[in-house]
């Protein structure tokens, strides 16, 4: 499905990944770990086309195409979901209004006519209770006024609706308490399928305990230096990042 | 392709004015220029009794001994006041009884802008009182108001047939030496619209006015006349569009609305006026003066939507005269280019128990400016009145301003008054956010600015709202930075 090969990015001429490889299948969670700085969110914002970024070599495939040239809005339509670390506040746009904007965008984009509303009422009930949202929630502001946890909520409550092939959950457990933590892991892995797959960008190992991934990559000064299975986000937990710094020296 | 703030730039210049085209009807024009003779001359020229023509000469003799006022903030070459035609209608003058009678140009004109009188015939509700160039050239569903005893028409028609009304209340709320301009359109104004709304009747449609300027080098001078008797009510919709120009053109318009005791107006202006082009030549100069007064028990509501004009000098205020009257100004001023709008209101209490709210959003963007500026006036004798005022402003881009002027101004300790303001600026992250949700950045920008006008936006009657927000798309096209 992904298919990053010996990407070099950057912002305002600073060179922050130096060289990824990484290949994600449908049906996979992939874990990105790293400390700060090592150029986790950065992955995170050029896989999603943000425009500051420049890619200066390599290149990201989905689904066997180039996307370095679509904007963002064309890359989330072909699937592509980032569940931002700190997602913006749009005053006066509610939750509902909001989505069905994205929703009927998207479709307009694939060449389909728009949801008609009671399909639409009828998925955002759905989704809503699978994420434990109150239906007051949903006609508030967008993000305006939420608190950490409700935002993080609402953007996996977007994931939900939106149903893309590729979601990357950027630092998605920061902020949360740990019932939080549990509604929103639980509602990722209800939405995870043969058909669709997850990066998990995280600091830590706790989120990991929840959504479990198949493989933990290590991110260190933009290069991934170690690959493994969930056993290796342990390892981590306990050694610390030195540990693979010193390995990678003594390498 | 993701948009680059050059290329936003870039895309925002090339955007023509979308409503800008001309329609070449023959029309009678007077020469350039003003004096005592012209003032005569347009009087007569629409038959008006004695008094009026009297009336706009008292208005004249002010008007020279007064200055033009700058304490706005704009700046704008003043305009030549001698090289302006104060008088310009079509030539066919004849009232139309029916579409086909109509000038297909004129017609024609009103498909281009999407109001076809056809379609607006078969809209429910709306009557239209078309006014371009100055002289009503057709009416609609006349007959079913004055059924219900309304009368709404041209003021022309209504100095020659309600002569009392009109002779009792024309600039008894804008008096004729309100200030420099509303004094010129009280020597000069050339038509308008009157309405009045008898005794306990709620007038059953929104009224509504397109207003459009239509002659090179003619100076738009309305006036209009609103008269809500005691218990009625009127829903009044005022929308204007202007074709392209690359002079300045003028537009002078007096609003005076009277709500009698217990009475209520609610008034609702979208404003398309010419903007200007991208290099902020020509456009419209808008200096308009609108006020309603207040008896007890009354209520006037004021809602515009400003997205056009060269520059904008307007403040539509409420004298709440009476005990326990309200007056609300809600306003959406978009600048873009090289507008610059200077708008608010004022809120003088008089009377007892009087409530007041004002609700501002300022968007600009280019290298507009944009100004609010309001008055919230307490008099000795008004116990217990109440202010409540909200001006939000938001940015896009780095090259245009936004400024809030309150003046507050509270003689009575019993005097509640709230002030907030914000302003805020659409930030690149909104705009990657939406993007990465699937929603293009031209559909953001009106997602975003239509939640910051939503407040507003709710107060206009539906059919409007629809408009405006199209308008408010229109406006700020690719103009983020």
């Amino acid at each position: 499905m992904l298919k990053i090969q010996n990407l070099q990015a950057g912002v305002e001429g600073r060179e922050i990944l130096k060289g990824i490889d990484l290949e994600v299948n449908a049906g996979e969670v992939h874990a990105i770990m790293g400390p700060n700085g090592s150029g986790k969110s950065t992955l995170s914002s050029v896989i999603a086309g943000k425009e500051e970024y420049e890619v200066s070599g390599g290149q990201i495939l989905f689904e066997g195409e180039d996307i370095d040239e679509l904007a963002a809005e064309e890359r989330a339509h072909k699937g592509i979901f980032l569940s931002f670390q700190y997602p913006v506040e749009i005053p006066g746009v509610s939750v509902t209004n909001f989505m069905r904007t994205a929703i009927n965008e998207t479709r307009k984009a694939r060449g389909l006519e728009e949801m008609p509303a009671n399909e639409m009422l009828k998925k955002i009930r759905e989704k809503s209770e699978l994420l434990e949202i109150d239906r007051n929630f949903l006609s508030r502001s967008l993000n305006e006024g939420f608190s950490g946890g409700e935002k993080k909520r609402n953007e996996i409550f977007q994931m939900a609706m939106l149903e893309p092939k590729l979601a990357i959950l950027d630092e998605t457990d920061s902020g949360l308490d740990i019932d939080a933590l549990r509604i929103v892991s639980n509602g990722v892995n209800k939405l995870r399928s043969k058909d669709n797959a997850v990066i998990v960008i995280t600091h830590y190992q706790r989120l990991l305990d929840y959504i479990v991934p198949d493989f933990v990559h290590v991110l260190l000064d933009g290069k991934i230096v170690k690959s493994g299975t969930a056993e290796l986000a342990h390892e981590l937990e306990e050694k610390g990042y030195d540990w693979i710094k010193q390995e990678k020296v003594s390498n | 392709m993701a948009y680059t703030e050059e290329e936003l730039k870039k895309e925002l210049e090339t955007k023509e004015y979308e409503y800008g085209f001309y329609t070449d009807i023959e029309s009678d024009t007077f020469p350039v220029g003003l004096n005592e003779d012209i003032v005569r001359a347009i009087s007569k020229k629409k038959e008006e009794p004695e008094w009026m023509t009297e009336w706009r000469v008292e208005a004249f003799r002010a008007w020279e001994q007064m200055e033009e006022p700058e304490w706005a903030n704009v700046q704008y070459s003043k305009p030549d006041f001698q090289n302006i035609s104060y008088y310009s209608a079509p030539k066919k003058k004849d009232k139309y009884k029916s579409l086909d009678e109509v000038d297909p140009e004129l017609l024609d004109t009103f498909n281009k802008l999407g109001i076809s009188l056809e379609e607006q015939k078969r809209l429910a509700g709306v009557a239209i009182d078309v006014v371009m160039d100055s002289v009503s050239v057709a009416t609609t569903f006349k007959e079913t108001l004055a059924e219900k005893g309304i009368i709404f028409c041209s003021i022309s028609e209504a100095i020659r047939e309600h002569p009392d009304l009109v002779r009792k209340y024309i600039g008894s709320v804008v008096p004729q030496k309100d200030n420099f301009y509303a004094a010129l359109n009280s020597a000069v104004f050339s038509d308008g619209s009157f309405c009045y709304i008898p005794k306990g009747v709620r007038c059953p449609m929104e009224l509504s006015t397109y207003f459009r300027i239509n002659q090179a080098g003619t100076g738009q001078f309305e006036r209009t006349l609103v008269i809500a008797d005691k218990g009625s009510y009127v829903s009044y919709l005022e929308g204007c569009t202007a074709p392209t120009r690359d002079e300045n053109q003028l537009h002078a318009a007096v609003v005076e609305l009277i709500a009698l005791d217990d009475a209520e107006i609610k008034y609702s202006t979208v404003q398309n006026w010419f903007p200007g082009g991208k290099d902020g030549k020509g456009g419209v100069f808008n200096f308009v003066t609108k006020r309603g007064l207040c008896e007890t028990n009354a209520k006037i509501s004021w809602t515009q939507v400003e997205t056009g004009s060269a520059v904008t000098w307007k403040y539509p205020s409420c004298v709440l005269k009476g005990d326990n009257s309200t007056g609300e100004f809600y306003s959406i001023a978009v600048t873009n280019n090289y507008q610059q709008a200077d708008t608010g209101t004022k809120m003088v209490h008089l009377g007892k128990n009087t409530k007041s709210t004002i609700i501002s959003k300022g968007i600009s963007a280019g290298r507009s400016q944009n100004s609010y500026r309001g008055l919230v006036q307490v008099n000795s004798r008004a116990e217990n009145a109440r202010n409540f005022s909200q001006c939000d402003s938001l940015l896009m881009g780095n090259n245009c301003g936004a400024h809030t002027f309150p003046y507050i101004e509270a003689k009575n300790k019993t005097a509640q008054i709230e002030h907030e303001a914000t302003t805020s600026k659409i930030g690149e992250d909104q705009i990657f956010y939406c993007n990465q949700r699937g929603i293009d950045t031209e559909k953001a920008i009106a997602l975003i600015v239509n939640g910051f006008s939503k407040e507003v936006l709710n107060k206009l009657p539906m059919e409007f709202a629809v408009e405006a927000q199209k308008l408010l798309e229109i406006s700020l096209e690719g103009s983020v930075g």
